[in-house]
C-alpha cells in the first residue's frame, strides 16, 4: 500500500486529454509518409467457396494502381498465420487436447471460409484509386455448403468446411477438468435435492473500436529497417511476429501504437494485413498505408462470446448449489486467430462465480462455422461464466421461491485466499459487503415491496441482482500462449533536470495511464504529476512489454512501476548518504528529499542527487560513491504470483412494457471492488463503458449472420451499438480489498463493468416478466423478443 | 477533373482543387491537414467525422468537398480561441468525457451545435442531442456531464 497519498486517490484530470480535445491526437490513418502508397483489400462476399479463378487484369490496368497481389503471389512471403493457442506438440495451450488448426493465409488460395476473408490487395497511389481498382477485380466461386450453427456442424453428418479434419471440430475437451471430478459431479446430482437444466446462447458480439483497423508500413531501403504504426494493444507481439512470420531481424523493426481508438479485445491479435501492409512497402520500397473501413471491420476483425451453453445443475432445498455440469458448444469461426479456441478456457474456470458447489464438471466443444473467428472481446470468457453463475443463482431463488440476494449469500466463498472448485485461488474478497452496498444504495427492500405494488398493478417491474468475480492483471506467464510471456516492464528515469520519464510496456489506448502513473510517480517521488512523462506503445522507445488487455495496467504495469521506484529511491538514498557523507543505511527517503534520518535537517533533493547522478564530478580522484554507477533510472520486470480477482455487485431495476415489450432500465447501481483506486474519475469511467457493453449484448447487439453466411448486421445501421440515448444514469459504488498480489494492491477495472452488467440487467427483464411463467429469453432481449414471448404466455 | 473550390475554414480563406466525388472529411484531412475529424463509417452513423458547415453540425463522411464551397468550415481545430479552450472542450476534459478520444472531436461539436439551439438542455435533451454520435468508451454519463458543465459556464 501507498503511505501518505495524496495524488493517488484523486480524480485528477487526464494529461492526454489536451490533444484529444483540440484534434491533435495522432492516430495511424492520421499519419502520412512522403512517398506514401495506398493499401486497399478484396474481401470474399462468399461464406463458403472455391476459388476457380481471379481476373486481376482490369484493375493493373488502372492509372495510379501500382501492384495488385493475390494469394499464389504471397505463398512462400508470408507463412499461414499462427494460432498461439496451438503449442509444440500441437495441443491447446491450456486444455492440453489436439488441436487441429487450418492453414489461415494472409490471402486466401484455393477457398474462402467466410464473408470477409481475405482475397487480394491493390496497392495504389491514392486510396480512392485502390478502391476503384478493388471493384475491377472479377473472383469466379464455386459456391460450397455453409455451416453456421455451431452445435448442428458439430454433430456427424454436418458438412465439413476443412475436409482434410473429417468433421467441424477444433477441439473437444470431453472431461474436464478430470475423470474424477466427473465421476463425483454425476454422484452430486444424482444426490441433490432439486435438478434444474439451463440453456443459453450466449450471443456473438461485434467489439466495433470506433478507430477501425489501420497500419502504415515504412521499410526504409538504405538501413533495412523497418517501422510500422498500427492501431494495436500488443506493439511488442507484433514486432515479434513480423519478425518470424516475414523473416526481418527482429532488432531491425520499430513497431509504434500512436494513439489507438479502442481496442477492447479487437486489436489483441497480429492481423493478416499488418502482415501484407509491410510485405508491400517492402516490396515496393516505398511507404504503404492501410486503413480498414467499418464495413470491413465488422466482417474481418474479432467478434466476441458466440457460447451456447447447455448446464445442469443440483441444489438443495436451502439454496446450496451443490453441483454443476456444462456443456459448452463454441461457435469459433473458419479459421483460428490467436486466442481464438482459448477464450472459454477462462469460462470453465470462472463458471462457479463467487460460489462453492462441491462438484463442478464441463465439457468444451470447439466448432468451425463459416464465420469470422472469435476472441477476446472485453472480458473475454468472464462475461459468459458470470452469466451461467448468476442464471443458476437466479434459477436456484425461483426454483425455491427465496429472494436472490439471500441465495447468493448462502453459497458465497467467504474465506480467503478463496479455493473454488475450479482449481484457482482467489487472491481476495469480501462478497457480502459489495452485496450489502449494493442493496442498501438501490434500496433493495423497498423495491420488492414496490415491485408487489406493481405486479398487483399489473406492471411489469424487475429487479436484476449479478454478483460476479473475474480475474484481472493477467497475469502469471504460465498462463500465456507458447512464445509470449504475461509478465511487465517499466523503466524509471530520473533525468538530469530531476524530471522523470517512464518507459513502459503496457500500450493504453484510452485507460489513461498517462494520468495514473504520473500520480503514483509524484506521490512516491515528490515530483509535481507535470514533471513526469509517461511514454509507451514504441519498442525503439520501451523496455519489451506484453501490452494492454486483461485489466492489467495498473496491476502489472503499474507494479512493474512501483519496483523501479523503488530501485531508483534506493539508489537515491546512496548518493545522498555519499554526498551528506552518511550511511545509506541512515537515510530516509520522504517525497524528494533524502535526508539523514536522525536528523532531517542533513538533507538532499531528489533534484540534487539526480543531477550528481548524471554530472558525477565528485571531490577527486577516488571520491566517487564506491560501487555506484552513473544515472539514475532502474528497470523492472514484474512476473505476479497470481492474477488478481475483482468482484461487485450489480443491481438494476427495469420496466417492461406489455404492449411493446420494450425494457427501460429505471435504476442502475454498480458496487465494484478493483482493490486500491489510483483515479476515481478514470475508474468510474472504465465502470461505465463496460456497463454500456454489457448492457448492450442484454438488450440490443446481436451478430447475425444469415443461413447463406452472410452478416446480415454488417453496418452500424444495422448492428446496435448504444447510443446516448439508450443508456440509464449509472450509480457508481466501491468497496476497497486490496490485493495481495502486488505492493499497490490494485485489482483491475477495466472489464468489470461489462461482466457485471450483462447478467444484472439480463436477471432484471426475466425478473419483470416472471409472473407471466417467461422463465428464459436468449439475449439480446430486443423489444420484439421480449413482445413475442409475452404474446405466448398470454396465450399458454 | 479536379474542380476548383473555395472555403472558410476556422476562420481563414481556403482555396485548392479537388476530385468532384471527393469526401468533405478527405479534403480537410488529406488536403487540409486538419486531421481532427475522423472517419469511421462512411455512412453518417457515429459522427466521428462531424464538423460545422455554416454553423451546423454535419458528418462530413456522406458530403461531397464541392457541396461545402463557398461554406464557413469549424472543425475542432478551431475551436480554441486565442489560446483559450471552448468552455465544451474544458468540458470534456474537466469531467472525463473521453477516454481512447477518437470519438471526441466529433462529440465536441455536435455538442457545440446542441447548446447554440438549446443553451440550457435537461440530461434527457443532451442524450438525444447527442444521439447522433458514438462513444465506445465511456457509456456516454461522464459526456453528459461535460455538456451539463460548458452548458453552465457557457450561460456565465
Amino acid at each position: 500500500m501507498i503511505a501518505t497519498p495524496n495524488k493517488v486517490g484523486q480524480p485528477i484530470k487526464r494529461k492526454e486529454d489536451p490533444r484529444f480535445i483540440t484534434g491533435k491526437g495522432r492516430f495511424t490513418d492520421d499519419i502520412k509518409l512522403p512517398g506514401m502508397l495506398h493499401m486497399a483489400v478484396l474481401r470474399s462476399d462468399r461464406a463458403h467457396a472455391r476459388i476457380r479463378k481471379i481476373d486481376t487484369r482490369k484493375a493493373e490496368a488502372i492509372p495510379g494502381v501500382v501492384k495488385v497481389l493475390i494469394g499464389k503471389d504471397i505463398v512462400g512471403a508470408i507463412p499461414p498465420l499462427p494460432c498461439a493457442a496451438k503449442n509444440a506438440e500441437g495441443n491447446h495451450w491450456l486444455a492440453g487436447v489436439p488441436m487441429n488448426v487450418p492453414d489461415y493465409t494472409a490471402l486466401a488460395t484455393d477457398k474462402v471460409g467466410f464473408v470477409g476473408h481475405n482475397i487480394a490487395v491493390v496497392v495504389a497511389n491514392d486510396p480512392y484509386t485502390a478502391q476503384d481498382a478493388l471493384d475491377a477485380i472479377k473472383v469466379d466461386f464455386e459456391d460450397l455448403p455453409v455451416v453456421m450453427d455451431p452445435v448442428k456442424a458439430a454433430q456427424p453428418g454436418s458438412p465439413v468446411i476443412h475436409e482434410q479434419f473429417g468433421n467441424n471440430l477444433v477441439f473437444n475437451v470431453p472431461g474436464g477438468p478430470s475423470p474424477e471430478a466427473i465421476a463425483a459431479t454425476e454422484e452430486a446430482l444424482k444426490n441433490a435435492q432439486h435438478r434444474a437444466h439451463i440453456e443459453i446462447d450466449n450471443q456473438r458480439l461485434i467489439p466495433m473500436a470506433m478507430e477501425p483497423r489501420a497500419a502504415v508500413a515504412d521499410w526504409d531501403v538504405g538501413r533495412e529497417n523497418l517501422t510500422v504504426y498500427t492501431s494495436t494493444q500488443i506493439p511488442h507481439w507484433v514486432r515479434t511476429f513480423l519478425g518470424l512470420m516475414l523473416g526481418i531481424a527482429e532488432h531491425r523493426i520499430r513497431v509504434v501504437a500512436p494513439d489507438v481508438g479502442g481496442g477492447f479485445g479487437s486489436k489483441l491479435n497480429v492481423y493478416p494485413e499488418e502482415y501484407l501492409v509491410v510485405h508491400c512497402s517492402r516490396l515496393l520500397g516505398r511507404p504503404v498505408k492501410w486503413t480498414n473501413r467499418r464495413r470491413e471491420e465488422f466482417t474481418n476483425t474479432i467478434h466476441g462470446r458466440g457460447q451456447v451453453q447447455h448446464i445442469d445443475i443440483g441444489f438443495n432445498s436451502d439454496g446450496t448449489w451443490t453441483a454443476m455440469k456444462a456443456k459448452l458448444y463454441l461457435d469459433l469461426g473458419a479459421y483460428m486467430m490467436a486466442l481464438t479456441p482459448g477464450i472459454a478456457t477462462f469460462t470453465v474456470v470462472m463458471m462457479t462465480g463467487c460460489y462453492k458447489p462441491k462438484a463442478y464438471c464441463f465439457e468444451q466443444v470447439g466448432v468451425f462455422t463459416n464465420k469470422m473467428a472469435t476472441d477476446a472481446y472485453r472480458g473475454a470468457g468472464r462475461p459468459e461464466a458470470t452469466f451461467i453463475a448468476e442464471k443458476v443463482m437466479d434459477t436456484i431463488a425461483a426454483t425455491l421461491k427465496m429472494d436472490p440476494t439471500e441465495v447468493r449469500r448462502k453459497n458465497y466463498l467467504t474465506e480467503f485466499p478463496a479455493t473454488p472448485p475450479t482449481g484457482l485461488v482467489y487472491d481476495s474478497g469480501d462478497y457480502n459487503k459489495a452485496m450489502d452496498k449494493a442493496k442498501q444504495v438501490v434500496g433493495y427492500d423497498a423495491l420488492r415491496r414496490e415491485q408487489q405494488q406493481a405486479r398487483a398493478q399489473g406492471r411489469l417491474m424487475g429487479i436484476g441482482v449479478c454478483s460476479y468475480v473475474e480475474l484481472c492483471g493477467v497475469g502469471p506467464s504460465f498462463l500465456a500462449p507458447p512464445g509470449v510471456g504475461f509478465w511487465e516492464s517499466c523503466t524509471v528515469r530520473v533525468e538530469p533536470t530531476g524530471l522523470v520519464t517512464v518507459l513502459t510496456g503496457i500500450s493504453p489506448h484510452g485507460q489513461g495511464e498517462e494520468t495514473t502513473f504520473a500520480q503514483i510517480v509524484s506521490d512516491q517521488l515528490g515530483v509535481p504529476m507535470e514533471n513526469v512523462r509517461v511514454v509507451h506503445s514504441d519498442t525503439d522507445a520501451v523496455p519489451y512489454g506484453n501490452g494492454t488487455y486483461g485489466s492489467r495496467g495498473i496491476a502489472m504495469g503499474g507494479q512493474a512501476m512501483m519496483m523501479s521506484i523503488d530501485k531508483v529511491k534506493d539508489k537515491a538514498k546512496q548518493l545522498g548518504a555519499h554526498m551528506l557523507d552518511a550511511q545509506k543505511e541512515s537515510m530516509t527517503f520522504d517525497r524528494g528529499d533524502i535526508y539523514v534520518t536522525s536528523n532531517p535537517q542533513r538533507k538532499v533533493t531528489l533534484g540534487q542527487v539526480a543531477m550528481a547522478a548524471y554530472d558525477f564530478s565528485w571531490k577527486g580522484p577516488g571520491t566517487a560513491p564506491p560501487g555506484v554507477e552513473p544515472g539514475l533510472e532502474a528497470t523492472s520486470r514484474f512476473e505476479p504470483s497470481n492474477l488478481t480477482f475483482p468482484f461487485g455487485t450489480h443491481i438494476c431495476v427495469v420496466d417492461v412494457d406489455k404492449e411493446t415489450g420494450e425494457v427501460a432500465i429505471k435504476r442502475y447501481v454498480a458496487v465494484d471492488d478493483c482493490g486500491t483506486i489510483i483515479n476515481p474519475l478514470i475508474v468510474d469511467g472504465q465502470v461505465h463503458g463496460g456497463i454500456a457493453q454489457g448492457l448492450a449484448q442484454s438488450l440490443y447487439e446481436d451478430a447475425v449472420y444469415d443461413a447463406d453466411g452472410q452478416l446480415v448486421t454488417g453496418e452500424l445501421l444495422e448492428y446496435a451499438v448504444p447510443k446516448s440515448s439508450m443508456v440509464p444514469h449509472y450509480e457508481t459504488h466501491h468497496t476497497v480489498t486490496p490485493s495481495p498480489v502486488n505492493s499497490l494492491g490494485a485489482k483491475g477495472i477495466g472489464e468489470a463493468g461489462t461482466i457485471g452488467s450483462t447478467a444484472a440487467i439480463f436477471n432484471a427483464v426475466m425478473d419483470a416478466l416472471a409472473p407471466l411463467g417467461i422463465k428464459h429469453i436468449d439475449m439480446p432481449l430486443k423489444p420484439e423478443k421480449v413482445w413475442r414471448a409475452i404474446q405466448k404466455a398470454k396465450s399458454a | 477533373m479536379a474542380v476548383s473550390i473555395r472555403m472558410e475554414v476556422n476562420g481563414q480563406q481556403m482555396s485548392g482543387e479537388t476530385e468532384p466525388r471527393m469526401l468533405l472529411v478527405h479534403y480537410l484531412r488529406e488536403k487540409l491537414m486538419l486531421t481532427g475529424a475522423h472517419v469511421a463509417c462512411e455512412s453518417s452513423m457515429c459522427g466521428a467525422c462531424t464538423v460545422l458547415v455554416d454553423g451546423k453540425a454535419v458528418k462530413s463522411c456522406t458530403m461531397f468537398a464541392v457541396q461545402a464551397d463557398g461554406s464557413k468550415v469549424t472543425t475542432v481545430e478551431g475551436l480554441k480561441q486565442n489560446g483559450a479552450y471552448h468552455p465544451v472542450q474544458e468540458g470534456f476534459w474537466e469531467e472525463h468525457g473521453l477516454q481512447c478520444g477518437f470519438c471526441t472531436p466529433g462529440m465536441i461539436l455536435a455538442a457545440v451545435d446542441l447548446l447554440q439551439n438549446n443553451p440550457n438542455p435537461s440530461d434527457e435533451e443532451i442524450k438525444h442531442g447527442l444521439e447522433g454520435n458514438l462513444c465506445r468508451c465511456t457509456g456516454y454519463q461522464h459526456i453528459v456531464n461535460a455538456v451539463r458543465s460548458a452548458a453552465k459556464k457557457m450561460q456565465r
